[in-house]
Order: structure tokens, then sequence, then C-alpha cells
């Protein structure tokens, strides 16, 4: 079907993009859960009110397009804050905090869905607010909020093409660098799709399994 | 033995307990009836610490539930608690929902705390459903289950909270009979019911609420025979 001159040397051009926005987004995902959970327990702790400049603080990640999120931090850091940090390092930073101010959303939706009156019994066999978190609120709103979770990660992968910006050679771009040098965009980017694709399926189908082992409890 | 002096208690504008003074010795079974609203469960949780109150004490063996030095944790292991929703952990086999406060509460070993849960739900007739989910069981099965783990954390003291109101009639027996066992084995407890019978039946005191106050207490036979308070006398004739 195609007649390409892609050599091995291209293919692993690709892979090596790949392995990169594998690992922007697993570096991203984790820090940003493990800071989403915690934004997220914050806020329903505090309140709506308490918790006001958080919830506009993660709000702003929420509502700047990526792209000038990643411009203005690579800016800031280098410029205002004359910090030398690689793009690398600044974008898994601003993708981190994007997920987290979703993943704060998610978490808080999850922990609101746990009945007070669950919470209650658990409180009054002398568990205390750690013990009720721990076993009862935060494996129940795990049920909840795990394909919201999954969704959000699978939107953060195919986000992270563009860290390009702050110049890192993630998949989307190591194609596009291909594409000028080989002039084949058809093929090229049906490759790249077809590596974003072995990517997320995993994900995708652990998520699946997972709703149903607990649909089956 | 539990005692209540002169408890006050109000959400917002509204009182809801207006000043109630009773004393639970141990071994001692009082049951308390009374209307809508009249107060019943917010005393309930007021005793374990669930709900904070605004004048008035409850002490529970010698320690003053709402004193800021009390250590709530520790004086729940001893006041069970079950509500009129079962309340099951949905996401732990019937067994692990027995265990899991003997466990991390009392810093159990599992195997201490499986022999426990596993003698307490044999006892409410549920040892054929150690490995199930509780969303597998009936009410009156999950209702009895919320028992079982109130009782696996060895409390001094039980209290109740319309525990077959939420149950279908043909499920409520089976609950009943759990608590009239309870209570012939001595469990000191505090009952909450609509179940008048069942009331006159287990009953070392009734106490009659109305609008926030303890209008009348006595003994079954006197309460339910010969009632001296208007407002009992009134709500006696309507739930017959
Ligand atoms: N958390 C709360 N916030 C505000 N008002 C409450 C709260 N809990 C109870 N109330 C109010 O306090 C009053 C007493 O409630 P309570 O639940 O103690 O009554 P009860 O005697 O148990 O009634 P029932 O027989 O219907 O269960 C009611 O008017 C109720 O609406
Ligand atoms: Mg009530």
């Amino acid at each position: 079907m195609f007649d390409t001159t892609l050599s091995l040397t291209d293919v692993i051009f690709l892979a090596k993009g790949a392995g990169i926005t594998i690992l922007v987004t697993a570096i991203s995902v984790v820090i940003g859960t493990v800071l989403g959970i915690l934004f997220g327990i914050i806020r329903v702790q505090l309140g709506a009110v308490l918790a006001a400049p958080l919830t506009f603080f993660l709000d702003i990640f929420r509502s700047v397009p990526l792209l000038i999120q990643l411009v203005l931090a690579n800016a800031f850091m280098g410029m205002v804050l004359q910090l030398q940090l690689s793009g690398f390092f600044v974008a898994c930073m601003v993708l981190s905090l994007y997920t987290a101010a979703y993943c704060a959303e998610i978490v808080r939706g999850g922990i609101d869905a746990v009945p007070k009156t669950t919470r209650r019994a658990a409180r009054s066999l002398g568990m205390s607010w750690g013990q009720d978190m721990r076993h009862i609120v935060l494996p129940l709103a795990t049920r909840v909020a795990l394909p919201s979770w999954i969704g959000l990660a699978l939107g953060v992968m195919k986000d992270s093409a563009l860290v390009y910006v702050v110049q890192v050679t993630e998949l989307l771009k190591s194609t596009q660098i291909l594409i000028t040098r080989l002039q084949e965009p058809l093929f090229l980017l049906l490759i790249c799709g077809a590596f974003y694709f072995i990517i997320s399926f995993p994900l995708a189908r652990f998520g699946g399994y997972l709703e149903k082992r607990w649909s089956n409890d | 033995m539990i005692e209540i002096q002169n408890v006050r208690k109000s959400f917002g504008q509204l009182e809801v307990l207006k000043g109630i003074d009773l004393n639970v010795a141990k071994g001692e079974v009082v049951t308390v009836i009374g209307g809508s609203g009249s107060g019943k469960s917010t005393l309930l949780t007021c005793i374990n610490g669930l709900e904070p109150i605004d004048s008035g004490k409850i002490i529970v063996d010698g320690t003053e539930v709402h004193a800021k030095s009390t250590d709530l944790n520790k004086l729940r292991q001893k006041i069970g608690i079950v509500f009129q929703q079962w309340n099951a952990f949905p996401h732990l086999t019937v067994l692990e929902n027995v265990t899991l406060a003997p466990r991390k509460v009392l810093g159990m070993s599992k195997a201490d705390a499986e022999a426990i849960a596993e003698k307490q739900l044999k006892h409410v007739g549920l040892g054929d459903k150690l490995s199930t989910h509780p969303t597998r069981l009936s009410g009156g099965q999950q209702q009895r289950m919320a028992i079982a783990r109130a009782l696996a954390m060895s409390p001094d003291y039980m209290l109740f909270d319309e525990v077959t109101s939420a149950l279908d009639p043909q499920l409520v027996g089976e609950v009943l009979e759990t608590l009239k066992m309870l209570a012939e084995e001595g469990m000191t407890m505090i009952l909450v019911t609509h179940e008048m019978s069942f009331a006159r039946d287990v009953s070392d005191r009734v106490a009659f609420f109305h609008q926030g106050i303890m209008a009348e207490i006595g003994a079954p036979e006197q309460i339910f025979g010969d009632p001296q308070h208007e407002e009992t006398q009134k709500f006696l004739a309507s739930v017959r």
C-alpha cells in the first residue's frame, strides 16, 4: 500500500519519541494524581469558602490553554527566576499541575459520593479521621472516580504532544521531523497514531477490567 | 454507667434537646419512644460524641464525652451504635466489615479479629455469609451484620436507632430477635424504636420524648398501661 523510504533508524527515532511521551505522561500523571488527591481532600475538608484560594489557583490550570501555560512557565522560569531548567523538567512540572487541577475535581466528586452515613458508621466504631479516609472513603471514592481518572490520564497523554513548544521532542514532534524529511505525511501519521494507540490501549483496558471487577463486588 | 445531665442541643434556631436528664445503669435496657423530630436520634448521636452539645454533660463511665481532653476514638470503642440505615462498607466482605475496626482500631491480629468476627456473625445468624459482599445480603441480614460489627469491638454499651424501621415487615422479626437476645445476655442498651410491643417486652424502663423534652419515663407496664402525661397518652393512642 505504501512504498516507503522509512528506515530502521527512523523507526527507532519514532520509538524514542514515544518513549518521551510515555515518560512525560507517566511522571505527570503520577505526580499530578498524588497532588490531586491531596488538593481534593483539602478542598473537601476546608469546604468551598475556605478552599476558595486553592480552587482559584487550580481553576487557572484548567482554563488557560496548556500551550500557553507551557510557554509562559518556560519563560517565567528562565527569564524571571533565572533558572536553567531543561524543557523536559518544565514540561513535567506544568503537566503535573495541569493533571493535579483536574484530578482534584475528580477526587472531590469521588469523596462527596461516599455517603455521610457510611463515614459516620466508621467513626462510630472508633476509627480516626485518617483511618476512615484510608479504609473507607478513598477505596469507595476510587471506584466512583476511576472512569474519569482513566479519561484524564489518556487526555494528558494526548495533550503531552504540546510539550514540543518547550523543546521536548516527543512522539508527535518526532513524527513531524520525519515528515519534513521524508515527505510521507499520511504514512508517518498512521504509524504515529498506532504508537499512541498502543500506549493508550492497556490503560483503557485496565480501567475496564477494574470497573468490571468492582461491579461484581 | 451513662449519665445525661441537663443536655441542650440546637441545630441553628431549632432547639432539639431542651434539657435532658437520664441515667442508664450497667445492664439496663432503656427504650426511647416518641414522635418524629422529638430528638431521639440526636440524643443517641450525642452520647457517643458524633454530635456536639450546647450545654449540660454526658458522662460515660466517668468520662465526660464532650470534654476537650476526651479521646473520642477511644471512648467510642466501648459504645456501639447501629443506625436505621445499616451502612455496610460495600467494598468489603461481611467478614472484613466486622474485622476492620478490631484490626485497625484495637490493633488485633488478623487471626484474632477473624475469630471474634466469626463468633459474632454466627451469634447473629450470619455464620454462612462470611465471604459474601454485603450488597448481596437482604436488609435484615445487613442490619444484623451491622450489629455484629459493633459487637466485635466488645462494647460495654449499645445504642440502637430505629434499627428495624427501614426493613421490610417480614425481616423485622429476625432483627428484633437479635436485639432481644442481647438484652437477655445483659448488654446495656438504649434503643430508639417504634415497635411498641417489643419495647414493652425487653425494656427495664421506657422513656417518652416529646419536642425535645423527656416527658415521661417509667417501667414499661406503667408507660404502656397507665401513662401519666397527656402527650404520652396521645402518642400511644396514635401508634396503636
Ligand atoms: N444535622 C442536622 N441539621 C439540622 N437539623 C437537624 C439535624 N439532625 C436533626 N435535625 C432536626 O432535629 C430535629 C430532631 O431530629 P431527630 O432526628 O433527633 O428526631 P427523631 O426523634 O429521631 O425523629 P424520627 O422519629 O423521625 O427519627 C428534627 O426536627 C430534625 O429535622
Ligand atoms: Mg430518628
